[in-house]
């Protein structure tokens, strides 16, 4: 299995292929839905480095006592697609998420040579487990919406979408 | 006549809450086991075994088992005989509250649809049905949306050949896709109003799977058949199992119409239920 880090790196980006399973580390973005209708409002001044970034579709559950994070599995991608080519303009290059994407994004991640990936779905309280260190970021108002920097150790995800624009579901 | 108090189910509410999100229903955990089992594709079975693990470890962890802790649905069967000591309404809704609270499930409801805003604990839908006897039952079925947008109706002409129902079945499940965490369980109302089928549909999830009871088997058979050569499978990456179950219930109509609803469950199937 690849192990791979984030911010994600072209090189990184351009090896995979559409099926890959992959071990992710490093810091990611949690936003969803409303998140992202804020963020292509806030294009000019967005609150998180958005260039290599990865955004990971997830709103987790609160943290118990004695845990930095509750459940945390990925939410539906498509309800994010209207919103994608927009941020993968702006230099983000990794999405994390679960289902299918719409042919605009898929035409965008080959443009902005970027890449989607599966986490395994409903199952959020296993992936607490690959999560080491959680930072707010951004919209606290937005409560599980917010925008929170996750720090992840070996995240298992299959390539979804590479940067060819072929996808693990053809 | 026998008395309840609002107190007694506040508190059983809460505790149905924080169960419900933790401890996948038996029979749903022996269903994946027996796919996981019946699987012999790599990637299926891994996916199985993510799901079973995941399980597993919420239990142990008393985790939520997804991090969409769902809108709380309430259903209610009050007998006649009971008489409840304070209001009803509220101690379901102050239990969900509290169940929630204590869980650190998610704050996923918003109060008003149209401006959003911020999202809480509070908030249920509640199906309350009188019944004879003197016992309350409350059930809490806590509904992920990710699956609860794929849910459809359709008013059909009487004279529809049961083809064409199955056909829309089939095809609320293609359209649920990949999207909304398969492998799902399909639940069906036929009969009865536009309102009354979708409420059928959803009490259909709470039948357990493999229970012998329906009134239409053969159909429900015939349906999990076809929808598992859909080949969507766990996670939408293939396999056997696109479906755990097919559970169907069935209503008086009316002689000019044929109301059917689909309601799809992801493979979080979860409900917990107590009798007071």
């Amino acid at each position: 299995m690849k192990k791979i880090s984030a911010p994600l790196k072209e090189k990184d980006i351009l090896s995979l292929k559409a099926g890959d399973e992959v071990l992710l580390s490093g810091e990611i973005y949690t936003g969803r839905d409303q998140a992202h209708k804020r963020l292509v409002k806030d294009l000019k001044k967005l609150p998180f480095e958005i260039k290599d970034a990865v955004i990971y579709y997830c709103g987790p559950t609160k943290a118990p006592k004695g845990k930095i994070i509750g459940s945390c599995g990925p939410t539906t991608s498509s309800r994010m697609d209207a919103f994608t080519p927009l941020l993968l303009k702006q230099g983000l290059n990794g999405m994390i998420g679960k289902g299918s994407r719409s042919n605009e994004v898929r035409e965008a991640i080959k443009k902005h040579k970027a890449v989607y990936f599966l986490a395994p779905a409903g199952c959020g309280a296993l992936i607490s487990k690959f999560v080491n260190k959680v930072k707010p970021i951004a919209y606290p108002d937005l409560g599980p919406e917010s925008i929170q920097k996750l720090t992840v150790k070996d995240f298992p995800l299959i390539v979804g979408i590479d940067a060819k624009g072929r996808s693990i579901y053809d | 006549m026998k008395t309840i108090t609002a107190k007694k189910i506040e508190e059983t509410v809460a505790r149905l809450a924080k169960e419900a999100n933790t401890l996948l229903r038996k029979d749903v955990f022996s269903a994946l086991k027996g796919s996981y089992l019946a699987e012999n594709k790599s990637r299926p079975k891994v996916m199985l075994k993510a799901i079973i693990d995941n399980a597993a470890y919420a239990k142990k962890e008393k985790l939520a088992i997804c991090q969409d802790t769902g809108l709380p649905i309430i259903f209610i069967e009050l007998g006649q005989d009971v008489k409840i000591a304070g209001d009803l309404k509220q101690a379901v809704l102050k239990g969900i509250e509290s169940g929630y609270k204590a869980g650190s499930f998610r704050e996923s409801i918003i109060q008003d649809p149209l401006k959003r805003g911020k999202s809480v604990y509070s908030g249920a839908v509640i199906h309350t049905d009188i019944v004879t006897g003197n016992k309350l039952k409350i059930t809490v079925l806590p509904k992920g949306f990710g699956c609860e947008n794929k849910s459809q109706t359709k008013m059909f002409n009487p004279t529809v050949e049961i083809d064409e129902i199955k056909d829309f079945i089939i095809n609320a499940v293609k359209t649920a896709g990949r999207d909304a965490c398969p492998p799902y369980v399909v639940g069906v109302g036929i009969g009865g109003t536009a309102d009354y089928a979708a409420l059928l549909a959803k009490k259909a999830l709470l039948r357990e799977i493999k229970n012998q009871k329906s009134k239409v088997k053969s159909l429900e058979k015939d349906l999990l058949k076809e929808i598992n050569k859909l080949n969507i499978g766990p996670m939408g990456l293939g396999g056997k199992t696109t479906a755990l179950a097919v559970n169907i219930e069935t209503y008086p109509t009316h002689i000019a119409g044929l109301p059917v609803a689909v309601n799809i469950s992801c493979h979080a199937l979860r409900s917990a239920a107590a009798t007071l």
